[in-house]
């Protein structure tokens, strides 16, 4: 048993947390707006495809990471426009943006690829399997910095909690919660692009794997804030990363069925939101699309 | 209701299909192919005798199952994502249930004859037996996080989405170490017995061949429309529900427990999701695949927001997704460049759209019990 908690491990939770810090991070920017962004899975799924077909076509790594963060931004811009001009339900677009994300990937892929919903695979030296991890790591601090102590933040938060105040300070609540939602989607994108040009080399159809809703329940987990969405991403990384190295493995004699360790994460979830490890108080207005009093 | 209410609310899911199918179409033209070509193998592959609508409405009734699902939890104001992890607990359950009491007996290719069963029940003992399993283990599936909401006030739609992950892992388990058959590659159970087999509606029906799996549980699917519009108008539990949804504290006013109302109508809308299995397990596969769901619980959502949260609309909108499903599998394969997945699209364009149109006039109510909470 104590031959599997090594470093391997640390590293394997760490390359395993920083999808899932990515995106947890774009959503605590746009949730702390006040917008609900379920659309986490379908924004990382965009930012995937994106990375790799570009660069497949570009030959540069980089490029497909600017396109993807183009992509996220440009796919949370709908999601942005449904809930704030008009004012659709956010969870349901939410949905409906991740729906559109495992089937226009596939339909693209298939008219450029010619393949079933993957792009075609990219050499190993148009991979960046380091430089995401640093980004998302490094967005904590600067996230923490520009939540809490620029007027950006504050005024991002201002919204998300009492937005009426903060329009009648003649702060602008569209404005500010558009932000939130497609920065979420920059975000959410570079955390796809890993994804696919960082941790393997090419794009399958829906590769997020449901990794957007954990996302999510790690920034409810670390509710809302930037540090404690870090260490929810990294223990949820950290059950990923057992579920791997435990197949197999017997513990006391009998062997874990891996299913069991594969549903801690969502448990966990659960379990916080029922409020079982301290409160968990959500931006106030969230989910309360603002109506501009007349 | 006044007619020009009802036009609207006839008319505006019309026009939120016929968007969704002109963006599907522009995505069809950049993909290199014509639009109309596209449409019109989707549209006319769907419609022919038998093949054609019998495989339609095979593929519609799941939906009508998740449509009803979802709508009947829209009613009281509820978002049910869970319908995915609520019919593969349900499916399982009714897998279980005409393999115990089935008389299952698996012979492996090297080996004595294995006997799963417990008893081997007479099919009109059997079927419903599994059928009461599917509906209410489902029942049992969305009554937590509906108790959840109630209790701790959990937001339903992480819930949900957790436990369809939950429930996903949990089947794997118990399939995989208990009822899949020994040197079974593919993660299935073993064949459930034979009286639990739902007859073919080809059985019945002269013109339509037995070959179309088209069988008993679409009859019970229009059945489940009458029951839940019987039970959301004409009875007091559907009236809560209904009014729990409309207005929350007025609700509370009343006297209606919101929080009983809440758990109430995520069982019914978790039962009514169970129901896929039936269609699938007994009247199709005749065991237990795993992740047999083409989302359907998904496309449910889509099929409550299409049919107004409404039975007679939930069907016909469940018909129009058959129709897509049928279709995208033959566009798949006659058309160059597009993909079945384009049904996926339009089905995503068709949500986004009707969710734009609808809260145009809607306006929250900001006392609201039920107001979105830990999102």
């Amino acid at each position: 048993m104590t031959e599997i908690l090594n470093i391997g491990l640390l590293f394997s939770a760490i390359r395993l947390a920083t999808p899932l810090l990515l995106a947890a991070l774009g959503g605590m920017f746009s949730e702390r707006s006040g917008v609900i962004n379920i659309a986490l899975e379908g924004l990382m799924l965009a930012g995937a495809f994106t990375a790799a077909a570009v660069t497949y076509y570009a030959g540069s790594p980089w490029v497909g990471l600017v396109a993807a963060v183009a992509a996220g931004a440009a796919v949370a811009g709908i999601h942005a426009v449904a809930c704030i001009r008009y004012k659709a339900d956010q969870v349901v677009s939410g949905t409906a943006i991740n729906i559109l994300l495992t089937g226009v990937p596939a339909l693209l892929s298939g008219a450029f690829f010619l393949s079933s919903g993957s792009t075609p695979q990219i050499p190993k030296e148009n991979l960046i399997a380091w430089t995401p991890i640093f980004i998302a790591f490094a967005l904590v601090p600067l996230s923490y910095y520009a939540l809490y102590y620029t007027p950006f933040g504050l005024r991002l938060r201002a919204v998300g909690e009492n937005p009426e105040a903060a329009d009648a300070a003649g702060v602008s609540v569209r404005l500010l919660r558009y932000t939130g939602v497609i920065l979420s989607g920059a975000l959410a994108g570079i955390g796809g692009a890993y994804l696919s040009i960082g941790q393997s080399s090419l794009f399958t159809r829906n590769m997020s794997a449901g990794r957007g809703f954990i996302a999510l329940a790690a920034l409810i987990f670390g509710k809302w804030r930037p540090v404690q969405t870090m260490l929810a991403c990294l223990l949820f990384g950290l059950t990923e990363a057992l579920a791997i190295q435990l197949q197999g493995v017997p513990i006391g004699g009998e062997e874990i069925p891996n299913q069991f360790i594969q549903i801690i994460p969502y448990v966990l979830t659960i379990v916080v939101l029922a409020g079982f490890i301290g409160t968990s108080r959500a931006p106030r207005a969230l989910g309360i699309p603002y109506q501009k009093e007349k | 209701m006044k007619i020009t209410n009802l036009l609207r609310e006839l008319l505006f899911p019309v026009i939120a299909v016929l968007v969704a199918f002109v963006v599907g179409g522009v995505i069809v033209w950049i993909i290199g192919d014509d639009p109309f070509e596209v449409y019109g193998l989707l549209l006319g592959s769907a419609l022919t005798w038998p093949d054609g609508i019998g495989y339609t409405l095979f593929y519609a009734t799941p939906l009508i199952f998740t449509g009803l699902a979802v709508a009947v939890a829209f009613r009281c104001g509820l978002l049910n994502i869970g319908a995915e992890g609520q019919l593969y607990v349900a499916a399982f359950a009714t897998a279980w249930v005409a393999i115990k009491f089935g008389g299952a007996v698996f012979t492996p290719a090297a080996g004595a004859p294995i006997n799963y069963a417990w008893a081997s029940l007479p099919a009109v003992l059997l079927v419903p037996l599994a059928v009461l399993a599917a509906v209410l283990v489902g029942a049992a599936w969305g009554a937590i996080p509906g108790w959840l909401k109630a209790r701790f006030g959990a937001h339903e739609v992480i819930t949900t989405i957790m436990l369809n992950f939950i429930a996903v892992a949990l089947i794997s388990y118990f399939t995989q170490y208990y009822y899949k058959a020994p040197g079974d590659p593919i993660m299935q159970s073993v064949p459930v017995g034979a009286a639990a087999h739902l007859p073919r509606l080809g059985d019945f029906i002269p013109g339509l061949p037995s070959r179309i799996p088209v069988n008993i549980a679409f009859l019970l699917a229009i059945l489940a429309c009458a029951l839940v519009y019987v039970f959301l108008w004409r009875t007091k539990w559907g009236y809560e529900i209904r009014a729990t949804g409309a207005n929350p504290s007025a609700a509370e006013y009343g006297g209606i427990s919101v929080r009983k109302q809440i758990v109430l109508a995520m069982a019914v809308s978790g039962g009514l999701a169970g129901m896929v299995g039936i269609n699938e397990v007994l009247g199709y596969r005749h065991l237990y695949y795993h992740e047999f769901s083409a989302s359907y619980g998904f496309t449910g959502i889509a099929v409550a927001l299409l049919g107004r949260n409404h039975p007679v609309g939930v069907f016909i909108a469940a018909i129009l997704f058959g129709i897509l499903l049928r279709g995208g599998i033959f566009v798949d394969a006659f058309s160059e460049h597009v993909t079945k997945d384009l049904v996926e699209v339009l089905q995503a364009l068709v949500i986004l759209f009707v969710a734009v149109g609808v809260n145009y006039r809607w306006m929250s109510n900001k006392f609201s019990l039920l107001r979105r909470s830990k999102v």
